[in-house]
């Protein structure tokens, strides 16, 4: 057993406003400068939809992620002479097209404009080419089901059925996916990175590109199956999400966690056993939830606990790991599903399906919380998305959700009993309550179990920690050189 | 291939050579400063946010954590803040942000001449502003380039001129000042309105204009608005939300809904469109566009048809009876052999009440064990009567003591049952005609009246027969018959089946949890012309089933609303009460509708207005809608400014040069000049020139586009600009009441001033741009009634460029206007001010019935029968002293709202000792010129925040009441709040009785709790809620009882008969939801969320219908009807229902935005170039109970959803 310490999250769609405040703390802080205008590390997409970069999710266009083989795992992005031959163009990378031209305006025109016969304006500008320009396409250009008969209608999880009855009264639904990168335990932007720029953390399990190492080949944006990674062309290097690790590291929830208004996101320690990944990376497809779920390692077993004490893992570290809101989520609830495990990245970053309204045909039955199969996102969508077309994995989420709705209700109004729908759904009253307390009532304190980061043990491998707390701040502050 | 080794990508490393680069996003994450401060207008999330300083620069904003929880049991209030407001650290430094100020060039060389010839500034402005031509020219540049910078002294001295010249010619009610919702930047708003009414000039209202005030409200509660913060929704158990997409619209909020749903709460959601919000329903309702009241009235008639009729819910009828007027008795007058439901019978009338003071105005239930008519307590007349300790809900007989258990029916125990006439306006055939219990009631003089009670009428309103005879439904698919499930279904859409569902779910969840079922409801319904009628259906649909005053309960309306908690001290400062006892507060509805010249657009109002038919010649329910605004003036129902065809000032010489000595004389000169019509209402003839309003102060608003409905209206009849309006001006011939002059005035403002951190419609449009400070540079406080905290902003860094606080502007102005007064006006002057007449005053009994003084119906009395007037004391030059010091008023009138009131004397002296001072003709006060200042005299004088005062106007109200209240403060009478405690953690509110709710540990507020468990009355006739509506103007237009009106859809009197010829256009109901990358304009113009949303604000349409006129997404589109024209991008979706379509509220005609083909190429507008507003004028009845006015609190609404618009594919792309 390898244990190794892993920083993982969930959303919980249900609880999502599609509201994008994440998106713009992350923009605040990370992508407001030139070369990275036009990425969003956290970005919210409405589904059904094709999202952003547009389609994705397509990898017989983008060639993301991984391909098992007979138990063997590669690259969809590389084969054994691609790798060389793509090194200087890649034909399946994103373009800017496939993102969007960022834009802004000539706002001082308002301002500046002279004397006219006719009021001004300020009209849209490039930010890449600084010219006027028409805007086509942006990072959130299907919100709300936006051009739904282009965008929403050609979604890749839609079955032909379901396509049809998107537009209809009876059927019509749409819920947000808000996306960051995964901080996977399999990332094939680590694997794919020529330069050996990418590399995942050993104390949190954040991947990161190096931007001193990084030389732009952009391999990473390739091989990303969830296009994460982005190619900044004023630097020349390519960027991530870093999971906030200066935030982590003073204590503090990364931005886009910190700003939820929706309070639908989780963080905490997961244990995993890093012997296994390949084998877990490998495992056979209608078995992927399960086996992603075996990896997890228990926090309360005692042999875990040694084991990662072996492997350098801080009490603190363990403490967290106890407290963790993401295994409850993940292991002990199985609310919460990895987006595409097909992908075969392994996710560290969970959804819990959301609850929909009933479908607006015929009467419906008399339980006021409604079974799965009833919602109007079908099972089988939900599953296309989140489990690899597990829909028992999903059906279990969904219903376990209403059960403890059900719970909830005969507690504070008591026209309802609940015994029968929680045995149905697995769950237990003690396990409903703390499942309602955490979804509904959680604090910051409660949703955010940030470890210890241990900097300054981190920081006594280079230098004298007391040295660097005189020296913090008088560095040069200096942005990487450009790469490639 | 790369061998998969997983392992090998862990890096455990991290010395200086390998972990050194992470300096790079560390560093840029490293700050200097944390500064708490929030978003200071128009935004009524009232978040807490830190904002983040890095080198002298703000760099972002994060919200703050460290709200004190309410309870463990309900979720934290973390984190507050959504899109916008994270994104709003942009506006500091871009390129939009007005950092000089600026004048427009056409102005600024004429008056720069000007100043050459004349070295006094007044005389300056008077040659530019007396000369047509020049001031055509300035006008006519308007919105058109060329600005200029120009020093602050310049531009300040240019304004001072133009308000000294103003009041000089005019008088001082021809200078107005509009800013919106003040609880978001209390002091920002109040520097303004302070410097206003110390002038004598006028404060505009905002939340009616914004169509965001629900009459509803202070129809059923004599309440603006008073609503459950949102922690509170986490009690309700089952949510109807109607018009409100509360994941868009209350994105800080909306967690609390969703996660009463975690906790067993069903949620439905109501909308035409699939809202965002409709995600989180356990059922969507598509109810179709504006049919909301249909499906409430026959959610309405199934609750008391099972529930009350049959059933008998003891709980229901309990609350019935005790908090609401079903009881009480309403006389039936007869009509063509029939009945008709009349006005409430009157304590007055019967002998055993003759004798009781205002008895016009106490009324009469039947009490069951003595079998006679008995007198209530807690009406309107004992609330302002001599007689102390009896306004209160206690069921007791007024005189006797007596108790009462009133009948709720005479169902079982009648005199007779008479026919009694129900309106149906949605029926071709005429009205119904459905059978009433009656009971024969004895008057004083001998005769007899037939009554029945509110209770009886209703059910015969909503078609439950109990057996009774006449046009009563057959059943719930009776289709033909209001208001039956299948009525309903006919009108909404949705199958009847759902309809009943619903109903039953409604009142076995208000049964089994006592009331906790809750109607969350805003601009989607509230927007419509008679959005009254709709909300009052919901309402009932609550009072019937007793969910009104209960945490978990009640109506929850949220657009436009606001709580300003230190409501008492605040607005003495900021309408200069502690200097003038009567400030000039002017509802914008009717001011914008006469200035504006939109009257002249409209026939009569029953073109669209379905009333009663027939009705009588009496009826004041046909004609044209002027004509009833010209009426509400000359009654004292509405303000109106200017007042008179005359100055104000003048007129006060005028009297004492005819003798009169002292304020009764000058006020019986005033009246007999009107009475002998030598005088004249200014309101009488708005485009004569001396009429018209002159010089407009803008600030914290966009006025001239986001606000302005028939915004090319304003352009053309205020600006005198260009615009793009070909709507024909109809209203001669229709109107009686005002002069219509063959030609309308264009061009009324002199001068337009904004005050403004960004380059708005409002700011391109003005001819004075002065710089404002942002919320992150200046000091200010802010509530706001989604949750029960108070927040200060505070300057992270200081005021950039040249920009200063609203209040550091206007207290320069001030200080120009007192040095330019020591030559113009150097002496004290007297200023006569016409009011109305005022809720919770006793003005709310000044008019039991409808007689009309110009029509010598009755005297003119001022404060009675006609608008109040006071003579007031105007010192132009000590203006800037008067503003920065906290005047002597305060100390000796003591404070109060909403009818409270309490000593300050202790605490003003308190703040005269310990806070900075200024002396002001000798007399010591304490300054309030800095604005923090200004926030501690606020914070200490304020029930919300000093207990002792709280517990003082608790004292107070028990000795109106006669109940026992002070124990609510009892416990945090040692409680002070000051500016820095704000600083350090959000604080929350305290009980204060200015509002319904209380608030202790672990209990959110919920509105009308404090009327509930303290037998505290309704400021409302009855003092219960008010089911009926009895003012004679409601009899008239049919609108009495709960009823279904059709939405004024006729196209007859629609927006398009000018603009039917342009092939290819699609005839579309337009709506202007709140959106969800703006707060009003607000953001809607940042860089953030222009990339976020599609570049432009586009026009969502329906798929198919798009298709049907060859529009694709992302293609422009023409929109437009007689009003103007507006072009923008196509969103098509199928999200969107046919017949109608979207332009979320509110884009600026400033950010990309094309010329229109259809309107001689020139640029397009905005979404309010498509609207004009038309007044409902029953909303504009006054002196009666809650039908009385308050600034903001009652009048009519400018709506705006009833615009209809014509749409096609833009034929060419012209920049």
């Amino acid at each position: 057993m390898n244990v190794r310490a892993q920083i993982a999250t969930v959303f919980h769609l249900d609880k999502c406003l599609g509201c994008h405040t994440c998106s713009v703390a992350c923009k605040n802080l990370w992508t407001d400068r030139k070369g990275a205008e036009y990425m969003w590390w956290n970005n919210v997409e409405t589904k059904p939809g094709t999202g952003y970069p547009i389609a994705w999710e397509d990898q017989e266009k983008y060639k993301g992620g991984w391909e098992e083989n007979g138990g063997e795992l590669g690259l969809r992005s590389q084969t054994k002479t691609s790798s060389l031959l793509n090194i200087f163009h890649n034909p399946s990378l994103p373009a800017l097209d496939d993102y969007y031209e960022p834009w802004t305006y000539d706002y001082q025109n308002l301002i500046s404009a002279p004397k006219s016969d006719d009021q001004p304006t300020a009209k849209p500008l490039s930010m890449i080419t600084g010219k006027y320009m028409e805007i086509k396409a942006g990072p959130n250009w299907d919100d709300d089901l936006a051009g739904s008969p282009i965008y929403a209608a050609n979604d890749p999880n839609l079955t032909p059925e379901q396509r049809e009855q998107l537009f209809t009264t009876e059927r019509m639904i749409m819920f947000h996916l808000p996306r960051t990168c995964n901080h996977c335990v399999n990332p094939a932007c680590v694997a794919a990175c020529p330069s050996g720029a990418l590399h995942k953390r050993g104390e949190d399990g954040i991947v990161l590109i190096d931007q001193e190492k990084c030389r732009g080949w952009r391999h990473c944006v390739a091989a990303c199956p969830y296009k994460k990674a982005y190619y900044n062309w004023s630097t020349g290097k390519s960027e991530k999400c870093i999971l906030c690790f200066p935030r982590l590291e003073a204590g503090e929830a990364p931005a886009c966690y910190h700003s939820c208004p929706g309070r639908i996101r989780f963080l905490g320690v997961l244990l995993y056993d890093a012997d296994r990944i390949h084998e877990i990376a490998a495992a056979e497809k209608p078995n992927l939830i399960a086996a992603y779920r075996s990896l997890l390692l228990d926090p309360n077993d005692p042999a875990v606990i040694a084991a990662a004490r072996q492997n350098g893992i801080s009490d603190g570290m363990l403490e967290a790991a106890r407290h963790s809101p993401t295994y409850k989520f993940v292991v002990e609830w199985r609310l919460a599903l990895p987006l595409h495990p097909e992908f075969r990245t392994i996710p560290m970053l969970f959804y819990v399906p959301p609850i929909t309204p009933v479908v607006g045909t015929g009467n419906g039955s008399d339980e006021i919380f409604i079974d799965a199969d009833q919602c109007r996102v079908p099972v089988q969508y939900l599953a296309s998305l989140f489990a690899a077309g597990d829909e028992a994995s999903v059906r279990y989420s969904l219903r376990k959700q209403q059960a403890v709705r059900r719970y909830r209700r005969a507690v504070t109004v008591g026209d309802v009993e609940a015994g029968e729908m929680l045995a149905a759904a697995g769950c237990t009253p003690e396990e409903a309550q703390a499942i309602y307390h955490l979804t509904a009532l959680s604090a910051v304190e409660e949703r955010f179990v940030i470890p210890p980061m241990n900097r300054e043990a981190t920081i006594e491998q280079a230098m004298a920690t007391i040295e660097f707390k005189a020296d913090s701040g008088f560095g040069v502050r200096h942005s990487p050189r450009r790469g490639a | 291939m790369k061998k998969h080794d997983a392992l090998s990508w862990i890096k455990d490393e991290s010395g200086a050579h390998l972990r050194g680069w992470e300096e790079f996003y560390r560093n840029r994450y490293q700050h200097d400063k944390v500064v708490r401060s929030t978003h200071g207008v128009n935004c009524t999330g009232s978040c807490s946010w830190n904002v983040f300083v890095k080198d002298g620069i703000v760099t972002w904003e994060m919200q703050a954590l460290d709200y004190p929880r309410i309870s463990p049991d309900l979720p934290p209030h973390e984190p507050r803040g959504c899109q916008r407001g994270i994104s709003f650290s942009w506006y500091l430094y871009s390129p939009l942000r007005v950092k000089y100020p600026y004048v427009r060039g056409a102005l600024l060389d004429l008056w720069k001449q000007a100043r050459l010839r004349h070295s006094d500034p007044v005389d300056a402005w008077t040659s530019l502003v007396e000369d047509p031509v020049k001031r055509a020219e300035w006008q006519k540049a308007r919105g058109k380039g060329d600005f200029r910078r120009v020093q602050w002294d310049d531009a300040v001295e240019m304004i001072a001129a133009a308000n000294i010249y103003t009041i000089k010619k005019y008088g001082p009610d021809r200078i107005a000042g509009f800013s919106p919702i003040p609880a978001m930047s209390m002091i920002s708003y109040a520097g303004g309105a302070r410097m206003m009414q110390l002038m004598g000039g006028v404060s505009l209202s905002f939340y009616d204009w914004y169509c965001d005030l629900p009459n509803a409200s202070p129809e059923t509660w004599g309440e603006q608005t008073d609503v459950a913060e949102a922690a509170d929704w986490f009690n309700a158990k089952m949510i109807a939300v109607v018009g409100s997409n509360l994941s868009m619209t209350r994105t800080p909020d909306c967690h609390f809904a969703v996660e009463a749903r975690h906790n067993g709460s069903r949620m439905f959601v109501f909308s035409p469109d699939f809202a965002e919000v409709a995600k989180y329903a356990d059922e969507w309702f598509p109810v179709r566009a504006g049919q909301d009241s249909a499906w409430w009235l026959a959610v309405n008639h199934v609750l008391l048809k099972e529930f009350h009729a049959e059933k008998q819910t003891p709980f229901f009828l309990d609350y019935t009876k005790r908090y609401t007027d079903s009881p009480y008795l309403v006389e039936l007058m007869p009509h063509n052999g029939r009945w008709r439901a009349g006005q409430m019978l009157r304590a007055s009338r019967l002998a055993d009440y003759a004798t009781a003071e205002n008895g016009e105005w106490k009324f009469l239930v039947w009490d069951a064990r003595s079998s006679r008519p008995k007198m209530p307590m807690g009406s309107v007349g004992h609330r302002w009567g001599t007689e102390k300790g009896k306004w209160n809900l206690i069921p007791k007989d007024a005189v006797d003591g007596s108790d009462i258990e009133p009948n709720l029916t005479f169902v079982e125990a009648h005199d007779e049952v008479v026919p009694l006439e129900i309106h149906d306006f949605d029926s071709t055939t005429g009205d119904l005609v459905r059978s009433v219990p009656a009971k024969r009631i004895r008057t004083a003089d001998g005769s007899e009246v037939l009554v029945a009670t509110v209770y009886d009428l209703l059910m015969a309103q909503y078609g439950v027969s109990r057996g009774l005879a006449g046009d009563y439904p057959a059943g719930y698919d009776d289709a033909d018959q209001p208001y039956t499930p299948a009525w309903a279904e006919k009108m909404t859409g949705v199958e009847r089946t759902k309809i009943i569902a619903f109903a039953r779910e409604w009142a076995k969840t208000a049964e089994a949890t006592r009331g906790k079922c809750m109607v969350i409801i805003g601009a989607g319904v509230n927007h419509w012309y008679h959005a009254n009628l709709m909300y009052r259906a919901a309402i009932h649909a609550l009072l019937f089933c007793g969910c009104v005053g209960t945490n978990g309960g009640g109506l929850a309306h949220y657009v436009g609303q606001e709580k300003l908690a230190p409501m008492e001290s605040w607005s003495a400062i900021a309408f200069g009460r502690d200097w003038s006892p009567a400030p000039r507060l002017q509802n914008s509805p009717s001011w914008h509708y006469v200035h504006s010249n939109q009257w002249r657009y409209e026939r009569e109002f029953t073109a669209y207005h379905t009333v009663p038919k027939p009705n009588g010649a009496a009826s004041l329910a046909s004609g044209h809608t002027m004509d009833m605004q010209v009426r509400a003036v000359r009654s004292g129902w509405l303000p109106f400014y200017p007042q008179f065809d005359r100055s104000s000032l003048e007129l006060v010489e005028d009297a004492k040069r005819a003798g009169a000595t002292d304020e009764p004389g000058i006020v019986q000169y005033v009246v007999e000049q009107l009475r002998q019509k030598k005088l004249r209402f200014a309101v009488e003839d708005p485009d004569a020139p001396q009429n018209w309003p002159r010089v407009w102060f803008i600030w914290r608003g966009n006025a001239l586009m986001a606000s302005a409905k028939g915004h090319e209206f304003f352009l053309k009849h205020y600006l005198g600009t260009h615009h793009n309006s070909i709507a024909d001006e109809v209203a001669e011939g229709s109107v009686h009441e005002v002069e219509f002059r063959k030609q309308a005035a264009e061009g009324k403002f002199d001068l337009i001033v904004d005050l403004n951190f960004r380059m708005d419609t409002s700011a391109l449009y003005s001819d004075v741009v002065l710089p404002a400070a942002t919320w992150y540079e200046k000091a200010d406080l802010n509530s706001t009634d989604m949750h029960t905290f108070i927040h200060p902003l505070a300057a992270a860094v200081p005021p950039a460029w040249e920009s200063r606080s609203d209040w550091q502007i206007f207290k320069t102005v001030a200080e120009k206007i007192s040095e330019m007064a020591a030559k113009h006006l150097p002496d004290p002057v007297a200023d006569i001010v016409a009011t109305p007449l005022a809720h919770d005053s006793a003005a709310e009994i000044a008019q039991p019935d409808l007689r009309d003084w110009t029509k010598g119906e009755c005297e003119p009395i001022p404060g009675k029968t006609m608008p109040g007037l006071r003579v007031v004391q105007r010192d132009y030059k000590n203006l800037y002293k008067q503003f920065v010091a906290l005047g002597p008023l305060v100390p000796k009138n003591g404070l109060g709202a909403h009818g409270t009131s309490y000593d300050v004397r202790d605490e003003y002296e308190h703040l005269l000792a310990t806070a900075p001072t200024v002396e002001v003709d000798g007399k010591k006060c304490p300054a309030i010129g800095e604005e923090v200042d200004a926030c501690n005299a606020i914070l200490r004088l304020a029930t919300v925040t000093n207990g002792e005062l709280a517990y003082r106007s608790y004292q107070r109200m028990e000795e109106k009441t006669g109940v026992p209240l002070a124990h609510l403060a009892e416990k945090n009478r040692g409680t002070r709040v000051e500016f820095k405690d704000l600083q350090a953690r959000p604080r929350r509110l305290l009980n204060s009785p200015m509002w319904s709710g209380l608030v202790e540990e672990g209990r959110p507020y919920a509105p009308f709790t404090y009327n509930l468990e303290c037998n505290v009355p309704w400021r409302t006739l009855t003092g219960r809620q008010h089911l009926y509506l009895d003012h004679p103007l409601y009899i008239q237009f049919g609108e009495n009882l709960p009823c279904y009106k059709p939405k004024p859809l006729d196209l007859e009197q629609s927006d398009v008969q000018a603009s039917g010829g342009a092939k290819g256009s699609k005839l579309l109901n337009f709506m202007t939801a709140h959106g969800k990358w703006q707060i009003h304009s607000t953001y809607a113009d940042n860089h953030r969320m222009t990339t976020l949303s599609r570049g432009v604000e586009p026009l969502w349409l329906n798929d198919a219908e798009a298709a049907e006129i060859g529009i694709e997404d992302n293609d422009w589109v023409e929109v437009h009807n007689d009003n103007g024209v507006v072009v923008t991008r196509a969103a098509v979706s199928a999200r969107i229902p046919k017949g109608i379509c979207i332009q979320y509220h509110s884009p600026e005609r400033t950010i990309s935005i094309p010329k229109s083909p259809l309107r001689n190429n020139n640029r397009a507008g905005g979404h309010n170039s498509l609207t004009r507003i038309r007044l409902k004028p029953t909303l504009m009845a006054g002196g009666y109970g809650q039908f009385t006015y308050h600034f903001n609190y009652w009048g009519p609404t400018g709506t705006n959803r009833d615009t209809h618009v014509l749409v096609r594919k833009l034929p060419k792309l012209i920049w």
